[in-house]
């Protein structure tokens, strides 16, 4: 059967079977690499979306779970790449070789959204899910600091 | 370390969606339009054959300099730098750039960078491993950005009617200063692109008082905005047209292959299109697949629905009965046992024999897996006796190389085009998933098929970092002086995928760490007993720096107890006073990671110099809280030098690391942000390698297969500061060192000594994981 998908706020039908993880719907189908594949058991965060406006790993929610509901991917956080948490990200040259942070911004986003003005713990807590293999984590922690003082000025 | 919700798979919601914690193309096939100033390419430079040949020249296909090879200037003004190398997190394509846009005088706004796709007998060695692409090519690169601004100066000089010494050329333009006229870059391409090439010997380069980009660390990354919005292309996100997708169910033992298989229900899941074998390569295999049996569909997920479908039974082969704790055992046994002598100077045994205080200890660290973020991926389309790929690779040329063999191709039928690379350590050198890739569109008659590695073929098919048993003897005199040292290390080597089971390390493997073991001690004597390899092994981030410099770091810690004496002083005591040592005379060492050992001795005054400034950084010797420790450990490898301070806590046998202090000495820096987020990097990684990485064996398969059973560190269990602390080059002409590897060996050893530090329990067996907590 379809289902329709609202994918950075354009409305999809997916002719797929529900049963098919959001993720690859997104890649295979949509053809949006933005949102990348690593371990396919929720284990690394490197396929996090926002489903309604909240983190969610893409390679454990079925396409069926996320019929008729609005998906952010990495590709729709900003028109321009200026959300707060990518100005932060570049400008602490987070990214090594990058591939897990599309999951780690979407992650710190969705982080900020719901706590501004983040502690340590807290960024521990919500942080740990997503795995970096090149070890960006200081910076990470860094920049999502200075995300949350940009946006407490905007 | 972890908590350990995160390390729960997380089942599929079909209803519900599952709320995280917090409480939480570019045009990819596009080619590259060409510059105005694209020239003809000359012949190689001819080496004598009868000399020695160091560094980018000693590699496969040597060290290419033509600046009409790398850089073109177009039209537009854009300067179009081709890079060779792989990017994998180290950030060379933001460090060609700045060197070459430094002296080309350009505009860091119009410089764009390409990647070259894989022709080593065009482009010279593209391998990308050994902490040596800037290494080996800063001095080229220099001399390729100041010959085109010389080629653009001389155009604009011609056209003006001036002489070349009255023009200069500044931010992207040429300037005649008496009349004020310019000419900018996009304007002159054309005439510049009719200029000959300088004579290398005239190119003036410019005075690094001048350099505008290099060392400055005043640049953005390249692929900055690409990467956080979600554009940066990686090797699993390759597309083409009509593309299909599959996985590889793959012999789970070495060596092993097809007995027989059942793809009646696969065949049947919507969306699987084939089912395609491959053959295994007999051992030694090198980059060529392991055999098994491919399921092709119209996506990915059908094709990982499809392989859970398959019934296969296999052929184990001839490492079916490997386990890794019996491994262990004997690899522990073997070096109590004198083995195979790799140095020799003095007479150990006899310095051993007649010590007033003898030392021995063990140590082991277990095969590791690279699990880059990304897992191997190759999208390959082979046509018409031609095959295209794209891949994450390391070394494009092997992919050209073995995809040719494989298929019977001829290699310039043969492209491989490099995407970035979502991490590599060394895990994306080996082409097997390339070779795969090609061999499946091939029996696809040409229609484009990506190979995708889940993490489950990536953590069990592995070229593992190799298992390591080390055993050290030392002995001290009435004063705390080591008099004698007597190392044994065992290994399974590298070269056992290229060739017959060597069993032994090999010179390149020797040389990290082990008979370059620079102490000031009189009489030693390195052994290497017999290790077979049941596995496949491979090179992985370090190499075997990483158990060399456990081991003897940890054990010149333990001296320093055994002495009496703060390990930091014992550490430059052993190290010894500052001298210069040929590693191929004075270390036994005939590799010396390829360079000349009269530019690059082993100098152990650098070594001192790193030693002295970490333990400065992170003020040594200060008094801590009960349970608190700090431990000390430093290394040379890849031609570099670093020392680590790791600072823990550990409280009712739960370890926190609240501060790690590095301290590198690699010569000159190019970009030296991106030698700082290396140093980082590594502490994160040793850090992992300490306290959580482990592949065992049972029956000849790896019994890890994600990120549940083979950890890696996360946020919450990282250091939670790492400070860099950089030594000066003495100059730009000083030889440059490696800056991707060399942050990890220390790492390990620095931490077990603050464990003991802080809790007097000797860890010698890696991982940690919960060591501590035991009695």
């Amino acid at each position: 059967m379809a289902y329709s998908i609202k994918v950075n706020g354009v409305v999809h039908q997916l002719d797929v079977d529900g049963d098919m993880p959001l993720l690859w719907a997104l890649r295979d189908v949509l053809g949006m690499t933005g949102t990348k594949f690593a371990c396919g058991q929720g284990l690394c965060g490197c396929c996090t979306v926002h489903l309604n406006g909240s983190a969610v790993r893409s390679c454990q929610t079925a396409v069926s779970a996320a019929a008729g509901q609005n998906v952010t991917t990495i590709e729709g956080l900003s028109p321009d790449g200026m959300h707060p948490v990518q100005v932060a990200w570049r400008e602490h040259n987070v990214p090594q070789c990058g591939y897990c942070q599309s999951g780690q911004i979407m992650q710190a986003a969705s982080l900020l959204k719901d706590s501004p003005k983040p502690t340590d713990a807290q960024i521990d807590e919500s942080m740990s899910g997503n795995i970096c293999r090149c070890g960006t984590y200081p910076r990470i922690r860094a920049a999502i600091k200075d995300a949350s003082a940009k946006m407490g000025r905007a | 370390m972890n908590s350990n919700h995160y390390l729960k798979r997380q089942p599929l919601a079909k209803r519900q969606p599952p709320a995280i914690l917090n409480v939480s193309r570019r045009g990819f096939l596009k080619g590259v339009g060409a510059g105005a100033l694209v020239l003809s390419v000359g012949l190689p430079s001819r080496a004598r054959a009868d000399e020695p040949k160091y560094a980018g020249e000693g590699m496969g296909n040597g060290l290419r300099d033509d600046p009409k090879l790398f850089v073109a200037v177009g039209a537009d003004g854009i300067v179009t730098i081709t890079n060779i190398r792989a990017e994998m997190g180290q950030g060379i394509r933001t460090g060609i750039a700045i060197v070459i846009a430094d002296e080309l005088e350009a505009d860091w706004s119009k410089v764009k960078v390409v990647q070259a796709v894989g022709n080593e007998p065009k482009y010279g060695n593209q391998d990308t491993d050994g902490s040596r692409s800037t290494r080996h090519h800063f001095k080229a690169w220099r001399h390729m950005g100041a010959s085109v601004r010389t080629m653009l100066e001389q155009a604009a000089a011609k056209q003006w009617g001036v002489p070349a010494s009255q023009v200069h050329a500044k931010n992207h333009e040429v300037v005649h200063a008496p009349t004020s006229r310019k000419l900018g870059y996009g304007q002159l391409a054309t005439a510049a692109s009719a200029m000959s090439v300088p004579d290398k010997g005239s190119v003036k380069l410019k005075d690094p008082s001048q350099f505008r980009y290099i060392g400055t660390g005043k640049v953005p990354l390249i692929d900055g905005m690409d990467i956080t919005m979600g554009k940066a292309v990686y090797g699993q996100d390759a597309k083409l047209d009509g593309m299909l997708f599959a996985v590889i169910a793959r012999a789970p033992v070495h060596g092993g292959s097809i007995a027989s298989y059942d793809a009646a229900a696969t065949l049947k899941f919507p969306g699987v299109v084939k089912v395609v074998t491959i053959d295994p390569a007999p051992i030694p295999g090198a980059y060529q697949p392991k055999g098994g049996v491919a399921v092709i569909a119209k996506n990915t997920w059908a094709a990982m629905k499809g392989r859970q479908l398959l019934k296969v039974t296999w052929n184990d082969g001839p490492n079916a009965s490997y386990n890794s704790d019996a491994y262990q055992k004997g690899l522990e046994a073997a070096v109590k046992e004198p083995g195979k002598v790799v140095r020799n100077n003095g007479d150990a045994t006899a310095a051993l024999a007649g010590a007033a205080k003898k030392v021995t200890a063990d140590y082991y660290i277990p095969l590791l897996a690279h699990v880059p973020m990304e897992p191997p991926a190759a999208l390959a389309r082979v046509a018409d006796g031609k095959a295209e790929i794209w891949a994450c690779v390391q070394g494009p040329q092997a992919g050209v190389d073995n995809v040719a063999q494989r298929l019977g191709l001829k290699p310039e039928n043969v492209t491989v085009h490099q995407t970035l690379l979502g991490g590599g350590f060394g895990r994306k050198s080996k082409v097997d998933f390339i070779v795969e890739a090609a061999l499946l569109s091939k029996a696809m008659e040409g229609t484009p098929v990506k190979v995708v590695w889940t993490r489950e073929d990536d953590v069990q098919h592995d070229y593992y970092h190799a298992v390591s048993a080390e055993h050290i003897e030392a002995g001290l005199d009435g004063s705390g002086k080591v008099v004698g040292w007597l190392h044994r290390s065992a290994a399974p080597s590298i070269f056992s995928i290229f060739m017959p089971d060597p069993k032994h390390e090999q010179p390149l493997e020797l040389g990290m760490g082990l008979v370059d073991m620079p102490f000031a001690i009189p009489n030693v004597r390195v052994e290497n007993p017999e290790a077979a390899a049941h596995t496949r092994i491979g090179w992985f981030r370090s190499v075997y720096n990483v158990p060399h410099a456990f081991a003897i770091q940890s054990f010149a810690a333990e001296l320093a107890h055994a002495a009496g004496k703060d390990p930091k002083d014992f550490l430059l005591e052993l190290v010894g006073p500052a001298r210069q040592l040929n590693n191929h005379t004075d270390l036994a060492d005939s590799w010396n990671y390829g360079e000349d050992p009269a530019k690059y001795p082993y100098d152990t005054a650098r070594l001192r110099g790193v030693i002295e400034a970490v333990a400065k950084g992170a003020n040594w010797g200060q008094k801590l809280p009960q349970g608190e420790g700090m431990g000390i450990a430093a290394h040379r490898s890849f031609a570099t030098y670093t020392a680590a301070v790791v600072r823990v806590a550990v409280k009712d046998g739960k370890l926190t690391i609240p501060r790690v202090d590095v301290a590198i000495d690699c010569g000159p820096q190019v970009n030296p942000d991106r030698v700082r987020a290396q140093m980082e990097g590594s502490a994160i990684m040793g850090v992992a390698i300490a306290t959580l990485g482990e592949i065992t064996f049972k029956d000849g398969r790896a019994v890890q297969d994600n990120f549940d059973s083979f950890q890696v560190t996360r946020l919450n269990g990282a250091p939670r500061e790492v400070h860099v602390h950089m030594i000066p080059a003495k100059n730009w002409d000083q030889p440059l060192g490696g800056a991707g590897e060399p942050g990890l060996p220390p790492i390990a050893p620095a931490l077990c000594n603050a464990i003991f530090a802080a809790t007097g329990k000797r860890i010698r067996t890696l991982p940690i994981r919960d060591q501590l907590k035991r009695a």
